[in-house]
């Protein structure tokens, strides 16, 4: 199971550069979302203008789903400079993939909750790390798309831009590079701070399920 | 002695790596070393390389500082928590050992444990940041040191000849932003290759030094270029070698071509480092011939 927090409220609004297409999942019922936060916070963000549209949906993690929904919208994201998600990291990597030259955002961070898994398509991986790093990394998940979870680039074992560790298995640098390039945004990861990972998230966790 | 202060005189700094024994008797290694090693500026120590269990690093760095050498200290992230990269840094600093070269590490499954732990808790960027806080007083964890505070020459690599290079260079502008003072880089046996890498990364104006390593033979340099991460042997330095077994055994045309690749990049690099891969009683020669001597 996992739950999903709002991240600091500042930190979302300094990734709205312009106007926002804003997706909320509401899939697993395995998952707590923090719904009342979200929607308080998506409709300060609307009365300033800065919202084409908000779509609800389930099971974005699903791909053909979302493409479903996201085909009634196109004019919507089209007009957004950036699409905030409020989801698990499967679904903001389902939509940034989905979406691969616009800017895609989480607005949730994603704790582990022990107990039993939910369902979701594999096609991408979270490790419910509590501190997502999608923002910096073009929508790819670091630590589950690099073999050593490594959160501050690539380590200097990539061959042909395949993981020393498994041959079969693209770099998961190399494409979080290469969507950065893509999207014209290789700034932000030669200018991110230094990341090191919190490992003492259980107490996130225990602090959200208070909170429910 | 930091290699910090070689470069800012301006000298060319010239390192070789020793990879220390699995087992306790290191007599031989320090014996080699006096005789082959005495001509460099440092001696970097290679720490369980290629995830291969062995002799400490700090350990046989200590030993080479008390027989006159210059250690540098390698240390990956493979095998240790922040609490004990932290701890051997301040235990390095005791010692006197100054020179710290930060790598990520390779991964535990290519070793002789592979059923190991990998643990990663930090990277080679997060390390050298780690060392550049230690400096000032302070740990990961917020806390402050007790007295005076170590002081590093704070090292890291760089592949120039990787099929990721564009990745290599956002990586290493991310190291120097974390603290690194020097590179050393992965081998170079392609010169042209090499230079038009340190055209893109000569605007960071940090001391890089050439990675050297002295083919053996053209077994070698396949089994490289088709299993080592920044390896690209040019098929003319294959051939070489292919040419005349008994000089490419004796370390004859091996030592040639380290020696031409080391004075075509003589002028895009601030140093040389060499990987001796058993062979280091190559290195006089290897200099004198590479003018270095
Ligand atoms: S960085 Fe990866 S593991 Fe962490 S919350 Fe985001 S998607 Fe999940
Ligand atoms: S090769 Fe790429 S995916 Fe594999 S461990 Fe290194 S950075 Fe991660």
């Amino acid at each position: 199971m996992l739950i999903t927090q709002l991240k600091e409220k500042e930190s979302i609004e300094a990734l709205v550069n312009g106007k926002a297409f804003i997706i909320n999942c509401f899939g697993c019922k395995e998952v707590h979302f923090p719904e009342k936060e979200a929607k308080e916070f998506q409709e300060e963000l609307k009365a300033a203008g800065k919202v084409t549209e908000i779509l609800t949906m389930d099971y974005i993690c699903n791909p053909k789903n979302l493409e479903l929904h996201l085909q009634n919208y196109k004019a919507e994201i089209e007009a957004a400079d950036v699409v905030l998600v409020f989801s698990c990291g499967v679904g903001v990597q389902t939509v940034a993939d989905f979406c691969a030259d616009k800017k895609v955002f989480a607005a949730c961070d994603t704790y582990e909750l022990p107990g039993y898994q939910g369902v979701t398509p594999q096609l991408f991986d979270c490790d419910q790390c509590g501190m997502c790093f999608l923002n910096g990394t073009g929508g790819i998940c670091p630590l589950t798309a690099c073999s050593k979870s490594l959160v501050n680039g690539q380590c200097g074992g990539a061959k042909n831009g395949m993981c020393e560790v498994d041959p079969e298995m693209e770099c998961g640098w190399e494409r979080i590079q290469k969507r950065l390039e893509k999207l014209g945004r290789i700034d932000i990861l030669k200018n991110a701070p230094v990341q090191i990972r919190d490992y003492s998230t259980d107490d996130a966790t225990k602090e959200a399920k208070q909170s429910e | 002695m930091k290699v910090t202060e070689l470069f800012k005189e301006g000298k060319f700094v010239v390192s070789a790596e020793v990879g220390p024994p699995k087992g306790i008797n290191i007599d031989k290694m320090i014996e080699e070393a006096k005789e082959y090693l005495t001509g460099v500026d440092a001696i970097n120590v290679t720490d369980n390389q290629s995830s291969v269990m062995r002799l400490g690093s700090l350990a046989v760095c200590k030993v080479l500082k008390d027989n006159g050498f210059n250690p540098i200290f390698q240390m990956t992230c493979r095998d240790r928590n922040r609490i004990a990269l932290e701890s051997d840094l301040l235990s390095a600093a005791m010692f006197g050992i100054d020179n710290v070269l930060s790598l990520t590490g390779d991964y535990t499954k290519l070793g002789d444990h592979p059923g190991a732990k990998p643990v990663f808790d930090l990277d080679s960027v997060s390390l050298l940041y780690t060392m550049g806080l230690l400096e000032q007083g302070k740990d990961l964890g917020g806390q402050d040191l007790d007295g005076e505070p170590p002081t590093f020459a704070k090292g890291a690599v760089v592949s120039p000849c990787s099929d990721s290079v564009d990745a290599q260079l956002v990586k290493m502008e991310r190291k120097i932003k974390a603290g690194a003072q020097f590179f050393q880089t992965q081998a170079i046996f392609d010169s042209e290759r090499y230079i038009k890498f340190y055209e893109r990364a000569k605007e960071f104006g940090v001391p890089i030094q050439l990675g050297i390593i002295v083919p053996k033979n053209a077994g070698m340099c396949n089994f490289m270029n088709n299993n080592v991460a920044g390896i690209s042997i040019p098929a003319g330095i294959i051939e070489e070698l292919k040419a005349d077994k008994e000089r490419a055994k004796a370390g004859i045309t091996g030592t040639e071509i380290a020696a031409r690749i080391i004075r075509e990049c003589k002028d895009y690099c601030q140093g040389v480092h060499i990987m001796t891969l058993g062979w280091e009683s190559k290195i006089p020669g290897l200099l004198e011939q590479a003018g270095l001597a």
